[in-house]
């Protein structure tokens, strides 16, 4: 019985999106918005990675929304698994002598890569969610290769608040000497310089820093051992 | 036949992506198989959105040089929401695992069925 | 080009039936994380850098992860 209405409901969606996905055409320009953020976007903001520009200028508000979005569910998982009753401790069997070397060894490279990509995340390809997931991808691999170790939550709290709190002020700063909510008010610079475009990179780097903690906190609670 | 192919073939792996989602989660009783499901749907969604805004025989939206033209470059604006998307979902999909084993250390069991037959 | 892309997305769709198939929960979560791997490449195919590469480090790498420490504290064969 189920089943019946459940593949009735799919044969309607599939008619229904088929139907309106013949009117789309693939490949014509759809909007002027694009446009317009293309062909002014160097001298609005001073960054050469138009995405970017509209990730942090254009539409701030929008990621200040999802930073907020991560930060919440981060919270939720904590208070979810914490008030847990005490399982059975399994033996952590220790790692191989070439897994646990080779995982030191790797380490610190994995953290330099992701801070070049959020840094430059005005120039190149990047930002500051991609460069904090390839920081989490490292402490993942610390959990996985040396097993005893774990991560100093008092240093990982301080640099998830720090960064949060840093992108609020900033805009904050912007409300009290332009006008509006996350004005861009610092020197432009020139283009493809690294020390340009205003406010795009510091708030970037806050932002790379508190998704990076973000994460590598959340694995940390789903892998406790009571 | 192969014009039409060439043109529509992303349309269809985005589509047949959130087909298959909506299929596991309505029909499969295993609650960590429904999550599974919730990330296939997502993915295809993410698809979609950037497919729609492709332009032909335009490049990627980043001037990397002094002497790139701004004429055919695709639309950056649904890259920017399919980015917070991307993250949005890993989000929600660790707070579904969590909430998800707090129901296995209580049931005792992961089957929707049997969750739903006993009222305590 | 238009061989590539059309071998891929079938690529992809075999990968998401197999995940709605398969009887042990590891075995889905990896049939998840390659459709992941090749949205990626799709994603970059075309032209957006940015999106391919949060989508190949979160998608891929991380969801994948925590699905397999979920399972660890749970049920591996589906009942």
């Amino acid at each position: 019985m189920r089943k019946a209405v459940a593949i009735v409901l799919l044969i309607i969606v599939t008619v229904g999106i088929s139907l309106s996905l013949a009117k789309i055409p693939f490949g014509a320009p759809k909007t002027k918005v694009g446009k317009r953020y293309i062909e002014e976007g160097i001298e609005d903001t001073g960054a050469t990675n138009i995405v970017t520009s509209v990730v942090v200028n254009y539409r701030g508000f929008d990621t200040l929304g999802e930073v907020t979005v991560l930060f919440i569910a981060a919270i939720g998982l904590g208070v979810v698994l914490t008030t847990s009753k005490r399982e059975e401790m399994r033996k952590i069997q220790p790692a191989s002598l070439i897994l646990y070397t080779g995982c030191r060894l790797l380490f610190p490279l994995i953290l330099v890569f992701g801070t070049y990509v959020f840094v430059h995340g005005h120039l190149t390809p990047g930002g500051g969610f991609q460069g904090g997931a390839i920081i989490a991808s490292g402490f993942l691999l610390i959990y996985l290769g040396c097993r005893e170790r774990r991560i100093n939550r008092v240093v990982s709290n301080l640099a998830e608040s720090l960064g949060g709190l840093i992108f609020v002020v900033i805009g904050l700063l912007g409300l009290v000497f332009g006008g509006y909510f996350l004005f861009n008010f610092l020197p432009k610079g020139t283009a493809n310089a690294l020390f340009s475009a205003g406010i795009i990179p510091i708030v970037y780097i806050a932002i790379g820093f508190k998704v990076g903690s973000e994460l590598a906190g959340i694995i940390d609670n789903l892998i406790e051992e009571s | 036949m192969m014009s039409f192919l060439a043109d529509y073939i992303y349309y269809i792996g985005a589509f047949g992506l959130i087909l298959i989602g909506f299929y596991i989660i309505l029909i499969k009783h295993n609650l960590i198989k429904v999550i599974i499901g919730l990330g296939i749907l997502d993915t295809g969604v993410n698809l979609f959105l950037i497919s729609v805004g492709y332009i032909t025989k335009g490049t990627a939206p980043i001037f990397s040089g002094p002497g790139i033209d701004s004429e055919h470059m695709v639309d950056p604006v649904p890259q920017a929401l399919v980015l917070t998307a991307i993250v949005i979902g890993v989000a929600v999909l660790a707070l579904a695992l969590s909430l998800a084993i707090r129901l296995y250390q209580h049931y005792d069991t992961l089957n929707l069925r049997k969750i739903r037959e006993q009222k305590w | 080009m238009t061989f590539i892309v059309s071998f891929l997305v079938v690529f992809m769709l075999v990968g998401a039936v197999a995940a709605s198939a398969f009887r042990d929960l590891i075995s889905a979560v990896i049939a998840a994380a390659l459709v992941s791997l090749i949205a990626s490449i799709l994603f970059y195919f075309l032209q957006a850098p940015d999106v391919a590469m949060a989508e190949a480090a979160i998608g891929a790498a991380l969801t994948a992860a925590i699905f397999i420490i979920a399972i660890r504290r749970t049920r591996r064969y589906e009942e």
